[in-house]
């Protein structure tokens, strides 16, 4: 059970955040970011799991690789940009976590333009000419 | 299986408070510079740590999404 032992950390900080907020709030914000970065850490190696096995059954449908490669990068910049994003919303700083939010979206909309471009072109050609 | 994370959260806890009673008690002395000094001693060290994780997030991040 390993979302007991998830939780129990996600509580044991909090409550030391808490404690240490009234002391010195930089320290807090600190311990807080770590928790974030531990539990994003476990999650990753779960992550991993999926993506082997996705990877294994578009190796078995004959996916092209590039479309699971720029699959697999989008997800990875919503992970980072989400993370970041809530890291600063965290300590009150709501505009520069939407700055990193945009920028997250920027990149994933360049990713996505070769997939578009494909569309477009196999849509042109089923249309008569 | 989380025991390394746990001690780790711990320890900078335990760090935050003993640099807020290092700060108290500096300050109860009026040595208010020496105490805005520890304050900022025990912030760099607690962030070498964080920051040391965090470059680890971003590498696993890394091998797991890029490295295909």
């Amino acid at each position: 059970m390993e979302i007991i032992q998830i939780v129990g950390l996600g509580l044991a900080a909090t409550i030391l955040i808490v404690v240490l907020k009234g002391q010195s709030p930089q320290i807090a914000f600190l311990l807080s970011l770590l928790v974030g970065v531990f539990i994003f850490i476990f999650l990753l190696d779960k992550i991993g799991l999926v993506i082997g096995l996705l990877e294994k059954l578009s190796v078995q449908a004959g996916v092209e690789l590039i479309f699971l490669q720029t699959i697999l990068k989008i997800i990875g910049i919503a992970y980072i940009a989400e993370f970041g994003a809530q890291i600063a919303k965290d300590s009150g700083e709501n505009s520069i976590a939407s700055k990193i939010e945009l920028a997250g979206k920027v990149l994933i909309l360049v990713l996505a333009l070769p997939i578009v471009q494909r569309v477009i072109e196999v849509v042109l050609n089923l249309l008569p000419a | 299986m989380l025991d390394n994370e746990i001690n780790q959260i711990f320890f900078i806890a335990g760090v935050g408070i003993l640099t807020a009673v290092i700060h108290n008690v500096l300050k109860q002395f009026g040595k208010e510079e020496f105490a805005s000094w520890a304050t900022l001693t025990g912030v760099v060290v607690i962030m070498i740590t964080v920051v040391s994780y965090v470059s680890d997030l971003f590498e696993k991040v890394r091998n797991v999404f890029l490295s295909h």
